[in-house]
């Protein structure tokens, strides 16, 4: 029995080669289916039609929770279970919990988006056909491709090969799952 | 109807003015290709261990002996084996403190605020000043931990249930800091560790093609599976963005509240409201001196000229001016105000700094830390690399000698001269502190061997190559195509 095929990659040598190329698979309508490449590419997202991250939402939400967290902290802690007089102040005031739900706003903000960026991403991911491919050292070096998916609804084998060798692929070989 | 006209016609001057073709000085020398930068980069971690290193390895440890060998003394008998004795009871440990965390600043700055300014230069020189601000932070860390005394109620300092019901008191700036140092130092770690997942990978995948399996294992299970994906740079690119926008304010928070640490109290020469910008304006100061002083020699020695320009060097200089200069104008500030403010103990304070017993430190400080950055006006002196090396380590030395002279001449000279006293150190405390450097090095030195010692994505996406539209400049290519026309 044939390995099942997780799609097609197809190699480009150049960001321009490659940038150009997503734009037309983007055009062509695919939807399953990545850029690979060494370095962030500037204008990507807009090549290949990607919707903003939606990670800043999620550090918003730690951010938020951070900044209760510090609040209802020192509330708790010098207000409720155990008030104690230092130095005539009151027990509790926003002014001077200010600086350390400051500092939980920051430290939340900063886990929620590596936490949200992980899991958008669904990493850690240490198996991938991508990974499989022998080229893929040279992929996070200094050679660019793009993967297309069998699970594609536009996926054909022969259309979406003769797709990425009219956009200017290299080497177009098949991926098994 | 004229005036709609008016705003969609091109003005004609605009046919004749061609668009100045401003050189920007280039990242990356050579134009090096992404190849090349991975070889160079990679190559420092798979080539044999140089000699250099391990004769640098074994005196860094046995230098961190030092800091180990006094931290157990300390523990085994008590601080009383330290310097500091009423009056002064924030001796050498704390001006070490404030040191070492000042120069965590520019690690931070380089890669977070830099990053938010789209100073591209930042690319080849975050990774290693990222790794300086943790190393720093953990250098810091040791002596509030082992100045509290009984080490282990250290845990005291965090709000943690226990059976005594005993909670922090949160009005106090020394437990603001406890959350702004360890809260910097986690978020260090983090921002360290999420830029480097990429490069971690790309080690991975060498690692596996030249059959050191159990490397690539280690470096693989850190790189988290990271394929290179665009759909995965998009969230990663905003995730590291927001990154660099809490560490913003962050380091700001941290030197402001170390500052705070002095300023909240009422003791002349620290209740001042210029305390927090010029603590901070210190803390890059030092900061940047200690990227120069570990950065030439590894350019040096790894030959990374074309990745570590003359022009990364300049920017490099130009900050450490801009922050010694505002350091500077601090200190007259100082003077002034405590004259201005007409407060007998403030005027007394400094006029006792720069005159007093300790004038020898203040004066040592006044030269290394507003003088020595003004040489750095000079090109001549900016493309002398020794020079500017040198000039760094007095930068390093000043900033120590900052702290000494704020901490030192406050506290031996309060309000009643019946309770004034002298500073001295032990040579526990001597020793304590030498040991840091070694500290410092060993953790140091194990990064250098081990981890990229620059960000490989980074600095491939600011070379021209990275360039969708391959170096066209739309200025440029308007002009010609109105030309065409």
């Amino acid at each position: 029995m044939a390995a099942q095929i997780y799609g097609l990659i197809a190699t480009f040598e150049t960001v321009p080669d490659v940038y150009h190329a997503a734009q037309k698979v983007r055009d062509a309508g695919y939807r399953n289916w990545d850029c690979i490449s060494p370095t962030p590419i500037h204008g990507m997202d807009g090549a290949m039609g990607l919707k903003r991250s939606i990670v800043p939402r999620i550090s918003l939400a730690g951010g938020i929770t951070g900044f209760c967290t510090g609040m209802l902290l020192i509330w708790y802690a010098d207000a409720f279970t155990y008030p104690l007089v230092v130095g005539g102040k009151p027990y509790f005031s926003p002014m001077f919990a200010f600086p350390v739900s400051y500092e939980l706003t920051i430290l939340f903000t900063a886990f929620a988006t590596i936490g949200g960026m992980f899991l958008v991403n669904r990493l850690p991911m240490h198996y991938h056909p991508v990974l499989k491919y022998d080229k893929i050292p040279r992929g996070m070096s200094d050679t660019f491709f793009i993967v297309i998916e069998t699970r594609d609804p536009r996926f054909n084998a022969a259309n979406t090969k003769a797709l990425l060798e009219q956009v200017g692929g290299k080497d177009i070989k098949e991926l098994e799952a | 109807m004229a005036h709609a006209e008016h705003v969609t016609a091109a003005p004609a001057i605009l046919q004749e003015v061609k668009p100045a073709d401003v050189p920007r000085a280039e990242l990356v020398e050579h134009n090096r290709s992404f190849t090349w930068i991975t070889d160079k980069i990679c190559g420092i971690i798979e080539d044999k261990t140089p000699a250099w290193w391990w004769v640098c390895f074994s005196v860094a440890c046995l230098v961190a002996c030092f800091t180990v060998g006094g931290i157990a003394y300390v523990v085994a008998t008590g601080v009383g084996v330290w310097g500091h004795r009423s009056p002064v009871n924030w001796g050498w440990p704390i001006v070490n403190f404030v040191f070492w965390i000042g120069i965590g600043h520019a690690g931070t700055l380089i890669s977070a605020i830099l990053c938010i300014l789209r100073q591209k230069w930042r690319t080849s020189i975050n990774r290693s000043a990222e790794a300086m601000t943790i190393f720093a932070v953990v250098c810091a860390g040791i002596f509030p931990v082992f100045h509290v005394g009984r080490v282990w109620y250290a845990w005291y300092l965090f709000p943690l249930p226990n059976s005594n019901v005993i909670w922090q008191n949160f009005r106090s700036p020394l437990e603001w800091d406890v959350f702004a140092v360890s809260t910097y130092g986690t978020v260090s770690v983090l921002f360290w560790y999420v830029g480097m997942i990429p490069d971690l990978a790309v080690l991975r995948d060498r690692f596996y093609a030249s059959g050191n399996r159990i490397r690539s294992f280690l470096y693989g299970l850190f790189a988290m599976g990271w394929r290179g994906s665009s759909r995965h740079w998009s969230n990663y690119e905003m995730a590291y963005m927001i990154l660099a926008g809490v560490a913003t304010p962050l380091v700001l928070s941290v030197h402001t509240i170390v500052s705070f640490d002095f300023a909240v109290s009422l003791i002349p020469g620290w209740h001042t409201t210029i305390f927090p910008p010029y603590f901070v304006a210190g803390a890059i100061f030092s900061g940047f001196g200690m990227v120069l002083t570990l950065l030439l020699p590894l350019r040096a020695i790894y030959k990374l000229e074309d990745l570590v320009t003359q022009y990364h060097i300049d920017c490099m200089c130009k900050i450490t001016l801009a922050t010694g200069t505002m350091v500077g104008y601090a200190y007259a500030m100082e003077f002034f105000i405590a004259w201005y403010g007409a407060n007998p103990y403030e005027g007394f304070t400094f006029i006792n700094r720069a005159f007093g017993p300790y004038a020898w430190a203040y004066w040592i400080m006044i030269s290394c830390n507003v003088i020595t950055p003004q040489f750095f006006w000079f090109k001549s002196v900016r493309n002398n690399t020794t020079f500017v090396w040198v000039l760094s380590l007095f930068v390093n030395l000043g900033m120590w000698f900052e702290r000494f002279v704020i901490i030192c001449t406050s506290l031996t000279r309060d309000f009643l001269p019946s309770s004034w006293g002298v500073l001295s150190p032990t040579v526990v405390d001597i020793f304590t502190f030498f040991g840091t450097f070694g500290v410092f090095s060993v953790l140091f030195l194990l990064f250098v061997r081990f981890l990229p010692l620059m960000a490989m994505a980074e600095i491939k996406a600011v070379t021209p190559q990275a360039d969708p539209h391959a170096g066209h400049n739309i200025l440029t290519d308007r002009a010609a195509a109105a030309g065409k026309h």
